[in-house]
């Protein structure tokens, strides 16, 4: 009785607060009730994070904590940094040469910058689904899935069945690929391809899994299912994921990080806080505005 | 809806996107004109060549008969027409040469996109395509000047003493044979498979090694099991060009290969010399005299041809069956 009282009081006053504001209440109808009394426990925390390429700095002044078994948003328009945030997490930017990253990240208390974790490790710890669907084209569904596994040296065929059922569940694709999991990736769709990314993602059993914009380049019955689904997964995975649509983003997340390209085209923090504040009473005017859609 | 049946029911809009359509697909036809003409002259150029070919080789057949395709003792001038000494050193030294030139090739490929710094890369391409670009009577002058005396007077004698005369280094050789010929060979052919194996490699999506790398995977492991089995259609395709290219060399291999033994026709170790299709063509050609001895000459040429042709048709089946393992 008593949390239903407290959901719909939820419910009601981030609208009556937006309307003060003039944020349209369709978004903020969109934002989920959160389970406010759950203590937040910090699972990454990121202090003065920064990425320069080539000593240009492309985002800034980040600083955050990641709240376990939450959905966190960062959300901002193009430029923003945001991207390039998140490629910091699991260490992507190692790949280039340029890219410097400045600041502290660490993942539970451990700087995965400063040689506390080898870079393999951590990004077993942190995984990633990318803006399109990438299985590995060569490889059949099964082996997709599999593939994080066997790169961690684990060969065990019964351990990797149940592996993959168990992934392929949770990414909500078991039960239409069951019949064909020795079938090319490949012949998925574009929904079904990206929820086997999930999957394979999963397998490997990730305590963080970053998004970025994974449900750009699908279409909006696709874009549906991965939503419902990043609900069911916080339960076992924490999630970060980055998104040009702030529907998704009030849809979606417990917590919103709001980037935005400075004067020197730099990205930068500009309000972090629980999605229902972003959306109902942002600090920031600038965030207001962006809410408001007023630029962006 | 046909442009008649348009106008006979008088829709306006329906007439009037006929003609739009009946416009450009007029001013298609001389472009498919054009471009049918240049498809139609090679598919000429192709069934000529092979109409006087193989109407050249007939006095030839007629010569040599099935022996050419058996019989294992050639020699031109005294009319002896068993050529199965030849297609083997064809096939030899091709493969001997595949087999030294593709693992340098595909590693030299995957340290120039994966290991070597972006400044160094550019410079270390530029030499590879260079050399691919080399005629292959230098390489073949090359290893005349540079290599064979190595051979003769350093390595094979070191060899011959290390296996103690035994197989394959069972003869006392000269620097010219099997060995010179199919190295300088696969030094020919490695920067051709190395550039456009590099070529494919660097084709492979970024998105596809972040994925790999984002799911704990090491740069060695990304390599050999995201980026290469991605790739190992345009490798499969990188090597038929070098075996094509070995398999139809001739000015080198005729300086390097040494003189066939008529009494051991096919190579006894890799000191022999021997010969092949196409050096017997160089060889021979020049001294012709009557349509038998051309159609003899001719025979051979179209049995190059056969292999080339049957190299690239299984390089194509690996291709599909490699592309068909997947599929439901």
């Amino acid at each position: 009785m008593e949390s239903t009282t407290e959901n719909s009081t939820m419910e009601n006053s981030p609208r009556q607060s937006a309307a003060t504001v003039g944020i349209d209440p369709s978004i903020v109808s969109m934002v989920d009730a959160i389970p406010s009394n759950a203590p937040v426990v910090p699972v990454m925390r990121l202090k003065d994070v920064a990425v320069s390429f080539n000593g240009k700095v492309a985002v800034r002044d980040v600083t955050f904590d990641v709240g376990k078994n939450r959905v966190t948003s960062m959300i901002g328009p193009s430029g923003s940094g945001k991207t390039t945030l998140l490629r910091a997490l699991n260490r992507l930017h190692d790949l280039t040469k340029s890219a410097v990253v400045t600041g502290s990240i660490t993942l539970d208390d451990v700087d995965i910058y400063k040689g506390g974790i080898p870079t393999t490790l951590l990004r077993t710890r942190v995984g990633m689904v990318f803006q399109r669907p990438n299985p590995f084209p060569t490889m059949s569904i099964y082996d997709n899935v599999a593939s994080g596994l066997r790169f961690n040296g684990i060969k065990k065929k019964a351990f990797l069945d149940d592996a993959i059922e168990h992934s392929l569940r949770a990414a909500a694709l078991w039960d239409s690929v069951e019949s064909r999991l020795k079938v090319a990736a490949a012949t998925l769709s574009g929904g079904e391809q990206q929820r086997l990314c999930i999957a394979r993602a999963l397998a490997v059993e990730p305590e963080i899994l970053l998004m970025d914009e994974p449900t750009s380049s699908l279409d909006p019955v696709s874009t549906q299912h991965i939503e419902d689904l990043l609900t069911s997964l916080k339960e076992i995975v924490t999630i970060v994921i980055v998104t040009h649509n702030m529907q998704q983003a009030a849809r979606v997340s417990d917590d919103c990080a709001f980037l935005l390209m400075g004067e020197d085209r730099a990205g930068e923090l500009i309000e972090f806080a629980t999605t229902e504040k972003i959306f109902t009473n942002p600090t920031d005017k600038r965030t207001l505005d962006y809410i408001q859609g007023r630029f962006g | 809806m046909s442009i008649e049946a348009a106008v006979l029911t008088g829709e306006p809009e329906t007439v009037g996107a006929g003609r739009a359509r009946k416009r450009s697909a007029g001013s298609d036809v001389p472009y498919r004109i054009l471009i049918g003409a240049f498809a139609a002259l090679i598919g000429a150029v192709l069934v000529l060549y092979f109409y006087s070919i193989i109407d050249q080789s007939i006095p030839g057949w007629q010569v040599a008969g099935w022996h050419f395709f058996y019989g294992t003792n050639w020699n031109f001038f005294n009319r002896q027409y068993g050529a199965l000494p030849l297609i083997f050193g064809t096939l030899i030294t091709t493969t001997l040469a595949l087999v030294l030139a593709v693992p340098v090739s595909i590693g030299a490929a995957m340290a120039i996109v994966f290991l070597i710094p972006r400044r160094a890369r550019l410079a270390v391409s530029s030499i590879v395509e260079l050399l691919a670009f080399v005629p292959s009577v230098i390489f073949g002058v090359w290893g005349y000047l540079t290599i064979q005396p190595w051979l003769d007077r350093t390595v094979q004698p070191w060899l011959v003493k290390v296996f103690h005369h035994n197989w394959p280094f069972n003869t006392n050789g000269s620097g010219f044979g099997l060995m010179l010929g199919s190295m300088v060979l696969a030094v020919m052919i490695i920067p051709t498979i190395t550039a456009i194996t590099r070529d494919v490699l660097i084709a492979v999506p970024a998105e596809l090694i972040e994925g790999g790398l984002s799911l704990g995977a090491t740069r060695g492991q990304v390599l050999r099991r995201i980026a290469l089995p991605t790739s190992r259609t345009g490798i499969i395709g990188a090597i038929t060009l070098g075996a094509a290219r070995a398999l139809g060399e001739t000015i080198a291999l005729f300086l390097l290969l040494g003189a066939l033994d008529p009494n051991h026709p096919f190579p006894r170790g890799l000191n022999s010399g021997l010969a092949t299709l196409s050096t017997e063509i160089v060889a021979n050609f020049g001294q012709l005299s009557g349509t038998k001895p051309l159609g003899v000459i001719c025979c051979l040429s179209l049995v190059l041809m056969v292999i080339v042709g049957l190299t690239n048709l299984a390089a194509r089946l690996v291709v599909r069956r490699s592309l068909q393992r997947l599929q439901p």
